[in-house]
């Protein structure tokens, strides 16, 4: 189609789906409602489990499902962006030489941030169960902690404190080990994924049965997961030549 | 107010397909993607939402209360953030082998499935 | 509540492949190809036993389970249902029962991204068996987008062929639009009932009459499964895809992935909307949509000469013949629908496999390219002569049965018309699979000229999916066909399995059963014995279509082009005028897409205005 039938049949479309939309809109309860059935439900069920972040209630207990699928979504992406991004014939991936200037100060900076960003997203793992955050927000801050030593302009060094092997395994024991931990609730009779570990005090780190478990698994997953999808795209961008014929074709 | 979320809800879900289809570059339509997506995120979050009520995360000395923003809306979005992303790393890594294929990531130039 | 080995099932079945997959994921490192094949095969007939034995449990009725042990006081949970009934066992089965072919196919000889391919095999499965067990609207799109992503990287698997890369982009990008537009949909939902499990969220719209929010619900999260499904008009990016996937996976999306589509849009009518939104209104919009797909499948079948895409346009066609199904909104509809699908996959499978035989001993998928080159004496001759004819219904083929099942339930629903549409589309696209099958197998007819340059697609020379052009077909490649065409055949032959999915319909089609049993463990009422079966009608429709679709394919056989401004010389310029719209361009889709979108509210949303 020429752009401009493109636009009209487009034009078509939107306007319908944005009349129903409006009409679906007019149905809507009022903004800001205190009518929230679920929620009205979920908020008992957390504190009967001893959590105190309700959100990580729901993700990690009461529709932990969910969560699991979630997890193995980024698996398969980790997994199906690794094979998309292989090397194929002809390409050669080659050892990183130093490139581009990074400035003292950019290289002070991401070193000393460094550790700090790396005890932040530890912590935002293991208090998923007590404080906003949790597996996957920690899981991405760990994930890029490690990519600060690209930042100071040591992809070698980068490359060295990531085997990537250890980190494809972090990410399919950490998924597997979910999957698991959920298998042990049925075993146990009391259905999969259920909180079977013992819930502890309200409010203290050792609360909440398997929800801070589960948090520390979906964070080593995140956290491997990310540096080995960030690898992909590193490969191809720094470490990658492509042989010299392919380009002539066009 | 009690429309303007829904609206810029669905707005971003408009916009982001348009995006796409006027898009001369498939980053930019991956991105375009993304923004369709957001809607879902203000949709979720303004369904959720409750005036004055707190964040559903009880702090040490706080009394547990029903009054707060639902939660589950949160949980959703959640999976709907890590849905996105790895939907668009998907994307950008086809679009990096379209390049290296086609030699050209803009779409109007991209003939190999007519018809 | 009754607790016991029959409820671990369905998790089971879930979370199986799922760990298996991390498992070859972990060993591929060292492995040899070898273990991972073996690991992969293990895991999915594990799947497939599990799946059966959830038929067995289904048998008088559902199996529910409350994951993480929430089980409803008062009916009311926090927690995610599995609910099974034996439509959804059956669907699981046919997954994993496909999914075992197409690994056997694959077996040692395909060359694939090392371990990927395995496990992303087995992440695919397990999305779509938690698809169809679930009984939860947001974990439904949870496991539909670990479908989809999963499947849009296998799709793109072969990263050296231009064409490869843009299929899997098309549908990557499309499907997932189509997703967010489903849980805008769930969104609006949830904000009127708060809820989200299919059972409550059918008892909280229970005698409300559908007003602006309902339908516009309604409409947006069924359009990521129509999508799914590749409902005209936003199918396109279903032949992109089928044509360049690997074949393998083509057996599971065609078989079964879009079939799941419409899986999902009976499943979320059913359960979620059928009190609220009137039944005649669903029916004539999903009878339209049903008819336009058939066409434009046909259609778009015929035109073909790129093997893969013919076969592609083919599915589009009967998923057209499956919402007519759906639309009749009957237990008998159902059933006939879901013999039909089973049938199909079969079929469609064993094609896809017998064309991918060809792409790897002669690396083309190119009718003319193949013309007479294959011979007759090669077993896959016949296999593939065998497949079209049941394509186009043969009895007792399982797609005849389905076929002769759904024709009855659409006279009984006052539509004795849908038969020629049904006898039409089976005949045309079984016609265009035996031309080709004539054609590449037996030289018969004129070999079809060179390519216009307006369709370049299967122009060029394609490497085949193994390492090396093979020599002679391995034995495994040739087990996995016949298994899918015996599969295909058994399903007309053996009336216990007829008898099953007409109970199973009928549970599936029960609200109030569905939403008691779920919520309150109450049994479900003994379904009455189902009539499921071979009628004279049926078998006589069933010969009629293969006889027609005979006559079509000899005569296009036979036929010489036309010269300009010939009468026939038009007609093809229409059909080259639908071609044209299938562009392969992604801003084509989208605005496809949303103008589909906006038809069906339309066609939903009018006639309930006050």
């Amino acid at each position: 189609m020429s752009r401009r039938a493109r636009l009209l049949v487009f034009g078509l479309g939107a306007a319908g789906l944005a009349v129903m939309f409006a009409f679906a809109v007019a149905g809507m309860p009022p903004f800001g409602t205190s009518e929230h059935l679920y929620r009205d439900l979920a908020v008992p069920a957390a504190l009967q489990h001893r959590t105190a972040n309700v959100v990580s209630s729901v993700n990690f207990d009461q529709r932990a499902l969910d969560t699991l699928g979630e997890e193995v979504i980024l698996l398969s992406s980790v997994i199906g962006t690794a094979a998309l991004l292989r090397p194929t014939r002809g390409e050669v991936r080659r050892p990183t030489t130093r490139g581009g200037h990074v400035s003292d100060s950019t290289t002070l900076v991401s070193y000393l941030l460094l550790p700090v960003t790396v005890l932040i997203g530890l912590d935002v793992v293991a208090h998923g169960h007590l404080t906003p955050g949790g597996g996957f927000q920690g899981g991405v801050v760990l994930a890029t902690a490690v990519h600060l030593l690209y930042l100071a302009g040591r992809y070698e060094s980068l490359e060295r404190l990531r085997p990537l092997t250890w980190y494809v395994w972090t990410e399919g024991l950490s998924a597997a080990s979910f999957a698991v931990i959920g298998l042990v609730g049925l075993a146990q009779g009391s259905g999969f994924l259920a909180n079977v570990a013992p819930l502890g005090s309200f409010q203290s780190l050792l609360s909440a049965g398997t929800v801070p478990i589960l948090n520390v698994v979906t964070g080593a997953a995140v956290a491997g997961g990310g540096v080995v999808l960030l690898a992909q795209f590193f490969g191809q961008a720094i470490g990658t030549t492509r042989p010299p014929t392919r380009r002539s074709t066009s | 107010m009690r429309i303007f979320a829904y609206a810029v809800a669905g707005w971003l879900v408009l916009v982001g397909a348009m995006g796409i289809l006027r898009s001369r570059n498939l980053i930019q339509a991956t991105v375009s993607l993304s923004v369709a997506q957001s809607g879902t995120y203000v949709l979720l979050l303004a369904v959720g939402y409750q005036w004055e009520g707190a964040a559903p995360v009880f702090s040490p000395g706080s009394t547990p209360t029903s009054d707060v923003v639902d939660p589950v809306v949160q949980a959703m979005a959640l999976t709907d953030i890590v849905v996105s992303a790895t939907v668009t790393a998907l994307l950008l890594a086809l679009t990096i082998q379209i390049e290296k294929t086609h030699h050209t990531v803009d779409p109007d130039k991209l003939q190999q499935l007519k018809g | 509540m009754y607790r016991g080995l029959a409820s671990d099932l369905a998790p089971l079945a879930v979370a199986l492949p799922i760990v298996m997959a991390c498992a070859v994921l972990v060993v591929q490192r060292w492995a040899s190809r070898r273990l991972a094949d073996l690991l992969a095969m293990v895991a999915a007939v594990a799947a497939l036993g599990l799946s059966a034995a959830l038929v067995a449990a289904t048998k008088d009725g559902r199996v529910v389970t409350w994951s993480g042990g929430w089980e409803p006081r008062d009916g009311r949970s926090v927690g995610i249902v599995l609910v099974v009934d034996q439509l959804s066992a059956g669907f699981a089965c046919l997954a994993a029962g496909l999914t075992c072919c197409a690994l056997l196919y694959s077996w040692r000889y395909l060359e694939a991204a090392h371990g990927h391919y395995h496990a992303l095999m087995l992440l695919f499965l397990a999305g779509m068996i938690g698809f169809v067990l679930t009984g939860d609207l947001f974990n439904m799109f949870v496991f539909f987008e670990l479908m989809g992503v999963s499947a849009f990287a296998l799709t793109g698997l072969h990263i050296e062929e231009p064409d490869s890369v843009q299929g899997s982009l098309n549908f990557a990008l499309i499907n997932s639009l189509g997703a967010y537009l489903s849980l805008m949909g769930i969104g609006l939902l949830y904000a009127r009932t708060g809820q989200l499990g299919f059972a409550q969220l059918g008892a909280k719209l229970a005698g409300h009459p559908a007003d602006g929010l309902i339908v516009g619900a309604f409409v947006l999260v069924t359009i990521g499964f129509l999508v799914k499904a590749a409902m005209a008009p936003m199918h396109f990016w279903l032949a992109d895809a089928h044509a360049v996937a690997p074949t393998p996976v083509c057996v599971l999306m065609s078989g079964v992935m879009v079939e799941m589509g419409v899986y999902a849009l009976a499943r979320v009518y059913l359960t979620v909307f059928a009190t609220s939104i009137p039944a005649p209104v669903v029916q004539r919009a999903f009878l339209t949509m049903g008819l336009l797909t058939a066409a434009v499948g046909s259609l778009m079948c015929f035109a073909q000469r790129h093997l893969k895409r013919l076969l592609a346009y083919s599915t589009i066609a009967h998923v057209g013949l499956f919402l007519i199904g759906f639309a009749l909104l009957s237990p008998d509809g159902l059933a006939g629908v879901a013999l039909y699908v089973v049938g199909h996959a079969g079929v469609k499978g064993a094609l896809f496999l017998l064309v991918g035989l060809l792409l790897d001993r002669f690396q083309s998928l190119d009718e003319g390219k193949l013309f007479g080159r294959v011979g007759g004496r090669h077993p896959a001759c016949w296999m593939f002569l065998l497949a079209a004819l049941a394509l186009a219904g043969l009895p007792p083929s399982g797609p005849g049965l389905g076929k002769a099942i759904t024709e009855e339930a659409a006279s009984a629903a006052g539509y004795p018309w849908l038969s020629v549409v049904f006898v039409l589309v089976s005949a045309v696209t079984g016609a265009a699979v035996l031309r080709a099958g004539l054609r590449v197998f037996l030289g018969r007819g004129h070999r079809p000229g060179p390519i216009e340059p307006a369709h370049q697609i299967g122009a060029e020379p394609k490497e085949p999916e193994t390492e090396h052009p093979l020599r002679r077909t391995p034995l495994t490649m040739l087990v996995a066909i016949g298994a899918l065409l015996a599969g295909s055949i058994v399903v007309g032959v053996v009336p216990a399995l007829a008898q099953a999915v007409g109970r199973g319909a009928v549970f599936f089609s029960d609200q109030a059963g569905y939403f008691n049993q779920a919520l309150f463990a109450v049994p479900a009422a003994p379904a009455p014995a189902s009539a499921a079966w071979w009628s004279w009608s049926g078998i006589l429709l069933g010969a009629a279509s293969t006889v027609l679709a005979m006559i079509i394919a000899g005569i296009s056989l036979h036929v010489r082009p036309p010269e300009r401004g010939h009468f026939r010389s038009r007609m093809i310029a229409g059909v080259e005028l639908v071609r044209r719209l299938h562009s392969g361009h992604i801003g084509d889709y989208v605005a496809w897409l949303l103008f589909g979108a906006a038809v069906l509210a339309a066609l939903i949303g009018l006639p309930l205005l006050p």
